[in-house]
């Protein structure tokens, strides 16, 4: 899936607190997770701040004093130390994984819920690919964010502040020295974390840019050959890798002198507490082992600004790839019930048993905009009796799936209205319609699991018999027990393992077992051998038989089984009538119709 | 290619850059040993009692600062050493990384360069092959995952490495027996990490396994969205869902609980190493073994050994990744390009476009026959056209005659010369083919329409585009020329990118051109536009003509007609009308509706 735009979105620079009221609203939801990871946290820096002043104490009380008597104690507490932090890591680790898994689980299955309720429109002004990667990587990144930054921020915040009340314990003019590092540092850290986090993004934006580069090369290779564009391609290819890798090093530059830096000025501080410190040893103001300590401290400070100033820098990432998340959560769904509808007839949703309709449908005076403000039908009328086949048949983009879409209220009219069985759709609930439809795209959509999982997809009632006489009405029932396993055959995905005609027979059968009284029946272009064909063909007048039917036609086979064909151009219907009729009127429907005689295999 | 041969090659020339990075990143990490010297010798000697053992120019600058009283008077003197060696190592790394990078990251872009024109250089057939995935993940995750263990990961092992061995002697120095103990967990964690890290490898492909089942369903349910409302298995779809995104979060959730027990486990052990160094340090010391400021040496070293030792495990573990992800590219770049193909490499004379095809015999790899026995001739300047069913070996002829494909038996001669021996870049340029199905670059059309000449000027994309019936068609979009399309830009009809195909092949100015159906998607009327103008503007040159439609194919001089990768008939429209045949079958049913209209 593409993540290619994703990047150039994180466009919102301010804190949206509303924002993450609602992302806390879910993290609250495992607030033991929440606490136990909390806990962890603040153990561990405790744990941190502590073993510096082991040292202190041996050098203090045993070498200082020339006796090691009493060391077994004091290694007994090392040991204990040591298995507090060795918990608390598991803590930390356990609980921060547990949280993001969690919320990145409860997000997921809230968005797919979403994305079942939503209206068509919706997936025409966002690409099927950026909605997934919204409940994948997103998700990931969002989540991520909220258990580990979260995470080290909090550890930082609690090592300094317990850092600074041992030195401040110890010695206040001290600690006032070493601590006057870290504002300075806490400055550099997020300036450089920008800067970084800028060019890497800068990086990753060309990086997408070769991959696009390579997709193209190998899209057009054949193109490519025959204008003998080789070479010209291979420089074109050359400046863009040649920008990458300036960006990589650039980005490789950048924290070759940031990392340093940040070091360095730790050591600053290493520095100031062994000159002044040494100082005040020399005067007995410290003990030679508070000297240690101090040293110790000051150079671990670096490490948890570096993670707050990474937090700060991926915080806008986060916010980000969020709110393009809240985006689908918050997304409104612009074709259900109206209220009056849910007055009249109660809640009905997808597991309701609704009455069957006749089929009648009518398009009275609708027009059609879509959100781009492309007019794709103005005016249309159509009457469709209960049982009739319509054949829509034009070009890309005059308008064949709009109508179908609009039938199946996938789409409501801009304009006018569409009866169903005499009534306005509108008025009527949703799944009344969608209840009593079927749907076949000839690019045959299975789903991985088994053969008879697919078969009842839709109708999880009917039983064994049912779906093996609807597989046998459209001859799939032979090919299907060839199979060792039978029914239980598994189907990888994208229905690998089976032929596109079986796909297609399978996808036939689950229709005529779903048994809806609206059918439609997108028919792809792409060609099979001439057997399998026939037997496609007649699967498919056996589904149509007895329905109300519209096939957005490509084959003349199916477009003769029509009894009213639309002829559309631009969203008008330039003619309209049996094939009979229009053969006789001799216009567009016949030019398609002579054409189309050669591309196809002898099937007559 | 060996891949030895091709890491070799890749190292050309960048190997002194990528050893230097290695040498100076290795510096660096000797210079950060210093710092903990100067602390334990400003403890034990200027602030405590120990004597100074210095020997040579240190000693020298020892007497300089003042000795032990000079310097406890300007302590800070002392703490300029501190930060000064910090800066020397941080310039020093700065320049190993720098070199790294552009070592590793001239190897990147070298690879991923040679990557691209290989698959530009391949044969037609690998590419009919291939799967686009597969060859991108090559092209991109592969080489990643190479380079930055190249650039990475390996030097962080010198790194490693050559801090253990310093530390080492250093330390076995000052005390022999506190270096052993302070030793005694390294191989330890070095093995448990590298054992941990292949083994848990297998639960990662698990869980990416349930990652991968969940993304399906996720992309079969967006994908099959109108499926889903029409049959009202939003339920079932969610249930589905739900129990895919729970099972995928179960196996997630045990890579936590071995992580948490791993990291848990083994800062357990890295802390109990220096717990150890410390208390028997501290016992060394108080025998008088060992002065403090040692002790604060062994401890600080131990402490910044101990965990990058653990991570070098996790490294060493990941090495098998890097081996398999340049055996795949490797295998890619094996490939054999496409023979005769520089103009160096074959006849590379003026051309008329005088061809003949004999006995002239096509089967795919698995033995299917695709054309039989064909034979004709066509003289310069003539037009030939071909009609004939899909699958009937029409576009397999086409492909042939521009070296798209190999023939091994019969013969095609252009102006005489066997096509076999001709070089492909030669012909490609005097033979225009606009294939069946064109693909447009993701660039504006104005640049799509001259991508096969060097610097159009308007007038010649006028020129091509008014030809191909397009001209008035481009004006009309928003942004005219400067229209961006293919994949990532504005979707055109079928029609208009054949009309886009054909004009930046007349852009060619070739003596020979063929078309592929390139007239499908248009109208008749414009059909019949763009061949009067392609008969007036290029009335010299031969042109091979497929089609579907008579009124296409009628003017030619020759019409073949191909049925199941014979030619069956041949002659002129008049002469194919009047016998009876697919011709005359077609001819008749075009025609019956065109008098009746």
């Amino acid at each position: 899936m593409s993540e290619i735009n994703t990047q150039a979105q994180d466009t919102s620079q301010k804190v949206n607190f509303s924002f993450w009221g609602k992302v806390m609203k879910y993290v609250f939801r495992f607030w033991k997770i929440l606490l136990g990871m909390l806990l962890s946290i603040i153990i561990q820096a405790g744990t941190d701040a502590v073993f510096p002043l082991f040292t202190q104490y041996a050098i203090d009380h045993y070498i200082e004093q020339g006796d090691a008597s009493a060391i077994g104690m004091f290694a007994v507490g090392y040991f204990v130390c040591a298995v507090i932090k060795g918990a608390t890591i598991f803590g930390f680790i356990y609980f921060s994984d547990k949280l993001a898994l969690s919320v990145s689980n409860a997000i997921r299955i809230d968005g797919f819920q979403k994305l079942q309720e939503l209206s068509f429109s919706y997936f025409d002004t966002n690409a099927s690919g950026s909605l997934f990667a919204r409940l994948t990587s997103d998700v990931r990144r969002l989540t991520s964010i909220i258990s580990w930054g979260f995470m080290d921020f909090m550890w930082g915040v609690a090592l300094i502040i317990m850092i600074t009340v041992f030195m401040f314990n110890q010695n206040a003019a001290l600690a006032w020295m070493i601590f006057a590092i870290v504002p300075v540092l806490l400055a550099l850290s997020l300036v450089f974390r920008k800067v970084m986090l800028k060019t890497s993004r800068q990086a990753r934006e060309y990086n997408s840019q070769v991959t696009a580069a390579y997709n193209e090369g190998l899209m057009g290779a054949v193109t490519s050959k025959t204008l003998v564009r080789e070479d010209k391609n291979a420089a074109e290819f050359d400046a863009k890798t040649a920008i990458l890798k300036s960006s990589y090093i650039k980005v490789a530059k950048l924290s070759a002198i940031y990392f340093p830096l940040v070091f360095s000025l730790g050591v600053v501080g290493s520095g100031l507490a062994l000159w002044q410190g040494g100082i005040m040893v020399l005067g007995q103001v410290i003990t030679l082992g508070a000297l240690s300590t101090f040293i110790s401290y000051s150079t671990q400070l670096s490490a948890p600004i570096n993670d707050m100033a990474r937090l700060f820098a991926n915080f806008q990432t986060a916010q980000a790839a969020g709110e393009r998340i809240f985006a689908l959560l918050e997304a409104p769904v612009e074709i259900k019930d109206s209220d009056e509808v849910i007055a009249r007839y109660g809640e009905v949703d997808a597991d309701s048993t609704v009455p069957r309709l006749k089929g009648d449908v009518r398009f009275d005076h609708v027009d059609f905009t879509y959100k781009t403000g492309e007019t794709v039908l103005h005016d249309f009328n159509l009457d469709v009796k209960a049982g009739q086949c319509i054949a829509i048949v034009g070009e890309t983009g005059a308008g064949k799936t709009t109508i179908v879409n609009l039938a199946c209220r996938f789409y409501e009219p801009t304009g006018g209205k569409i009866y169903i069985d005499g009534e306005d759709y509108t008025q009527i609930p949703l799944m009344y319609l969608h209840k009593n439809l079927g749907y076949m795209l000839q690019t045959p959509h299975l789903f991985s699991g088994s053969i008879m999982e697919n078969l009842r997809y839709g109708s999880p009632d009917a039983t064994d018999e049912e779906v093996i006489a609807a597989a046998k009405m459209v001859n799939a029932h032979d090919f299907i027990t060839e199979f060792s396993d039978g029914y239980n055959h598994q189907i990888a995905k994208g229905g690998g393992g089976l032929s596109t005609g079986q796909k297609q027979l399978v996808c036939i059968a689950r229709a005529i077992i779903a048994n809806p009284a609206l059918f439609v029946l997108d028919e792809a272009t792409s060609s099979v051998d001439t057997q399998t064909e026939m037997i496609v063909q007649n699967a498919i007048a056996t589904v149509l038989k007895g329905r109300t039917s519209f096939v957005i036609a490509h084959r003349l086979s199916t477009i003769r089984l029509a009894d009213v064909i639309l002829v559309l151009e631009k969203g008008r219907i330039l003619e309209q009538g049996s094939h009979a009729e229009l053969m006789a009127q001799k216009g567009h429907y016949y030019n398609l119709y002579t054409t189309q005689f050669l591309k196809e295999a002898k099937v007559e | 290619m060996k891949e030895t041969t091709l890491i070799g090659s890749l190292f050309k020339g960048k190997i002194r850059t990528y050893v230097l990075g290695i040498l100076c990143t290795a510096l660096a990490s000797i210079i950060s040993l210093i710092n903990p010297l100067i602390i334990s010798f400003v403890i034990d000697h200027v602030l405590g009692v120990e004597p100074a053992n210095l020997s040579g120019p240190l000693l020298w600058l020892y007497q300089a600062a003042g000795a032990k009283e000079g310097l406890a008077a300007n302590l800070w003197l002392c703490s300029l050493a501190l930060i000064g060696f910090t800066a020397l190592r941080g310039i020093v790394n700065y320049f190993g990384q720098v070199n790294a990078s552009v070592a590793s990251e001239s190897m990147a872009k070298d690879l991923r360069q040679k990557m691209y024109e290989k698959l530009q250089s391949t044969t037609y057939r690998y590419h009919v092959n291939l799967q686009n995935g597969d060859i991108m993940q090559r092209c991109t995750s592969d080489i990643e995952t190479f380079i930055n263990f190249l650039g990475g990961q390996l030097p962080q092992i010198f790194h490693c490495l050559i801090q253990i061995a310093i530390s080492l002697v250093v330390l076995s120095q000052i005390h022999v027996n506190l270096m052993l103990l302070s030793f005694l967990s390294i191989p330890l964690l070095f093995i448990t990490a590298y054992i941990f890290f292949r083994f848990v490898t297998r639960t990662f492909t698990a869980s990416e396994l349930a990652e991968g089942h969940m993304s399906t369903i996720l992309e079969e349910n967006i994908g099959g969205m109108r499926i889903v409302r029409a049959f009202a298995t939003q339920k079932q779809e969610i249930a589905r869902f739900k129990e895919a995104s729970e099972d995928f979060f179960k196996k997630d959730f045990f890579i936590t609980i071995l992580m948490s027990w791993f990291w848990g486990l083994s800062d357990f052990l890295c802390q109990l190493q220096i717990g150890l160094t410390l208390v028997m340090g501290t016992v060394f010391a108080v025998r008088g073994e060992l002065s403090v400021g040692s002790l604060i040496v062994f401890v600080t070293y131990t402490s910044n050994l101990i965990w990058p030792i653990r991570d070098m495990g996790r490294v060493l573990a990941d090495m098998g990744r890097a081996k398999v992800a340049i055996g795949r590219i490797r295998e890619v770049l094996s490939q054999r390009d496409e023979p005769v193909y520089q103009l160096s490499e074959g006849q590379t004379g003026p051309i008329r476009g005088n061809i003949k095809v004999e006995n002239l015999n096509y089967a795919y790899d698995t033995g299917v026959p695709v054309l039989k026995d064909v034979s004709f001739e066509i003289k310069a300047g003539q037009t030939v056209a071909i009609l004939g069913r899909t699958g009937s070996g029409k576009s397999t002829l086409l492909h042939i005659l521009v070296g798209l494909l190999p023939y091994q038996e019969g013969h095609i001669t252009v102006d005489g010369m066997e096509l076999n021996t001709v070089s492909k870049k030669w012909l490609r340029k005097h033979f225009g083919v606009v294939l069946q199905e064109p693909f447009l670059y993701s660039k504006t059309i104005r640049e799509n329409v001259g991508v096969a000449k060097d610097n159009p000027t308007h007038e010649d994309i006028r020129r091509v585009t008014e030809i191909a019936s397009i001209y008035d068609g481009i004006q009309e979009f928003k942004e005219g020329f400067d229209t961006i399309v293919g994949e990532r830009g504005v979707t055109l009809s079928g029609g208009q990118k054949q009309r886009i195909a054909i004009a930046r092949t007349l852009m060619m100015d070739c003596r020979v051109y063929l078309f592929d159906d390139s007239l499908s998607a248009v109208d008749v009327q414009t059909d019949a536009h763009i061949r009067d103008s392609l008969r007036d503007s290029y009335h010299d040159a031969t042109k091979i003509i497929v089609a579907h439609r008579i009124n296409t194919l009628k003017d030619a001089d020759q019409i073949l007609v191909m049925d199941d990768g014979r030619i069956v008939d041949r002659g002129t429209h008049e002469e194919l009308i009047a016998r009876p045949g697919l011709y005359q079958d077609v001819y008749q049913m075009q025609s019956e509706w065109e008098t009746t209209a």
